[in-house]
């Protein structure tokens, strides 16, 4: 579903990303963890689009379409999710507006039909729901006066009504108490489907207790060094990146 | 007014001197009085062509009464409203001003509130949106007289700026002779936020209408209680 190859992106003409490759399949979710540096929150960015990164190489499809060929608008419409490490807080757009708007552009851009207001209501209520979120609280701006968790708990509902076929959630957990990991690992696990690949980008091996991951990556200077399964988390977690940075 | 003003006189600093030489010599003020304890909601509207449009209003507000005004400042290659107001003991003034411009239009909102006796309030909200080469200017004096205590002045400020050539003027002032006060004021100058842009772009929401979105969500605060006006600033920003 996703396939990332060899992708080398710049900041300010300083490589960040240095021949990643990495490709997660239809219903697969897989984990990349690194040191801080890394570049683990560059592939999110890069992925999304996001002015300021230059790549300098490499590809990326999603289903087959070359996303660096895309604006980040049409990107997130070809199906691909960013979960943002620290969402943003927007004054005077209500969360409803917000997510509506996106909804439909997402499907005009698709030709599929928009979203009707009876429509798009039981579907943010529904999810907002089971995020733990009032429907109060989507009422109001965007992230404005929401807790760190609280944000979190936001992009999983965002994640969950549009829908997309690659979610990449960087730092998802970081921030979290317990009830809202669980939560927000719920709903990852609840997003599990052969229509869909997860990629978690994470610094701890917490979330991966209660999201079990098919893949586990090490990032280490902008490429994918050891690749394992899940014990692989385990085994990080015990010993740190040390062995992998002085490889 | 009796004689044309200059660039020197400080209230017109920023205005278009040539459209108001050829408008001279301008109307005098309207007039507005505010009895005790009476509570009135008035709103300012220039969304004409490209005719000078130049508004003067001069308000007294007795004790106990109040004001709400909103100014939608969109039209005339060069627009001015002009507002001095009087408060009396425990008087109300509450303005929302939003001043919209493209191309080359000059458009100001110039204020004169007094607080002449003690337990005024004062609220103002201005919030101004300019693209291309416009010119959108808030020159608010706030002037508290000796014997008014417990006067409550806040000025808010905030503008916009869509394109590099385009300019925004905010000059909050205080004058103060009353020692029992509390007078704010705030004012920025900024372009829309990149991260809340590249936030809606990841959701899929493309520039033109995540720029809509956040240049809406901006004038908000200061049309609050005027959804009339706030649907034509709307219109006007999506023309």
């Amino acid at each position: 579903m996703l396939e990332i190859t060899d992708l080398r992106a710049d900041i300010d003409g300083k490589p960040i990303l240095d021949g990643l490759t990495l490709t997660v399949g239809a219903g697969e979710v897989h984990a990349i963890m690194g040191p801080n540096g890394a570049g683990k929150s560059t592939l999110g960015y890069v992925l999304a689009g996001r002015a300021g990164y230059e790549v300098t190489g490499g590809s990326v499809t999603l289903g087959g379409v070359d996303l660096l060929a895309l604006d980040a608008h049409e990107r997130a419409a070809a199906g691909l999710f960013l979960g943002l490490q620290y969402p943003v807080e927007i004054p005077g757009v209500s969360n409803l507006t917000f997510l509506r708007t996106a909804l439909n552009a997402q499907r005009r851009a698709r030709g599929e039909a928009e979203a009707s207001g009876a429509e798009f209501m039981r579907l943010a209520r529904a999810e907002a729901e089971g995020f733990g979120l009032s429907l109060d609280m989507l009422k109001r701006p965007v992230n404005v006066g929401f807790s760190g968790g609280e944000k979190k708990r936001n992009e999983m509902v965002q994640m969950a009504v549009l829908g997309p076929r690659v979610a990449v959630l960087d730092e998802t957990d970081s921030g979290l108490d317990i009830d809202a990991l669980r939560v927000v690992a719920d709903g990852i696990n609840r997003g599990r489907s052969p229509a869909r690949a997860t990629l978690l980008i994470t610094h701890y091996q917490r979330l991966l207790d209660y999201v079990v991951p098919d893949r586990v990556h090490v990032l280490v200077a902008g490429r994918i060094v050891r690749s394992g399964g899940p014990e692989l988390a385990r085994e990080l977690e015990a010993s740190g990146y040390a062995l992998d940075q002085a490889a | 007014m009796t004689a044309l003003p200059t660039r020197r006189d400080e209230a017109w600093r920023y205005s278009d001197l040539a459209a108001v030489e050829r408008a001279w010599p301008l109307a005098p003020a309207a007039t507005l009085a505010i009895g005790p304890g009476e509570h009135a909601t008035r709103t300012i509207v220039q969304d004409g062509g490209n005719a000078t449009a130049v508004d003067a209003l001069d308000v007294t507000i007795a004790a106990g009464g109040s004001l709400t005004l909103h100014i939608l400042a969109m039209g005339g290659d060069f627009g001015r409203v002009a507002v001095d107001v009087t408060l009396g003991d425990g008087a109300r003034f509450d303005l929302g001003g939003v001043i919209l411009g493209r191309g080359d239009a000059v458009r100001e909102i110039v204020t004169t509130v007094r607080h002449a006796a003690p337990n005024a309030t004062s609220r103002q909200v201005i919030r101004t949106v300019v693209d291309d080469r416009a010119t959108g200017s808030y020159l608010g004096k706030v002037a508290v007289a000796r014997h008014a205590q417990k006067s409550d002045a806040v000025q808010s400020i905030k503008a916009l700026l869509l394109a590099r050539g385009a300019t925004a003027n905010a000059k909050p002032e205080l004058e103060i002779f009353a020692d029992d006060v509390k007078c704010a004021h705030g004012a920025t100058v900024g372009e829309l936020d990149a991260n809340a842009l590249f936030y809606l772009a990841s959701r899929g929401i493309a520039p033109a209408e995540a720029k809509a979105l956040l240049t809406e969500a901006f004038i908000t605060d200061a049309l609050a209680g005027a959804p009339e006006l706030a649907e034509r600033a709307i219109a006007w920003l999506r023309a």
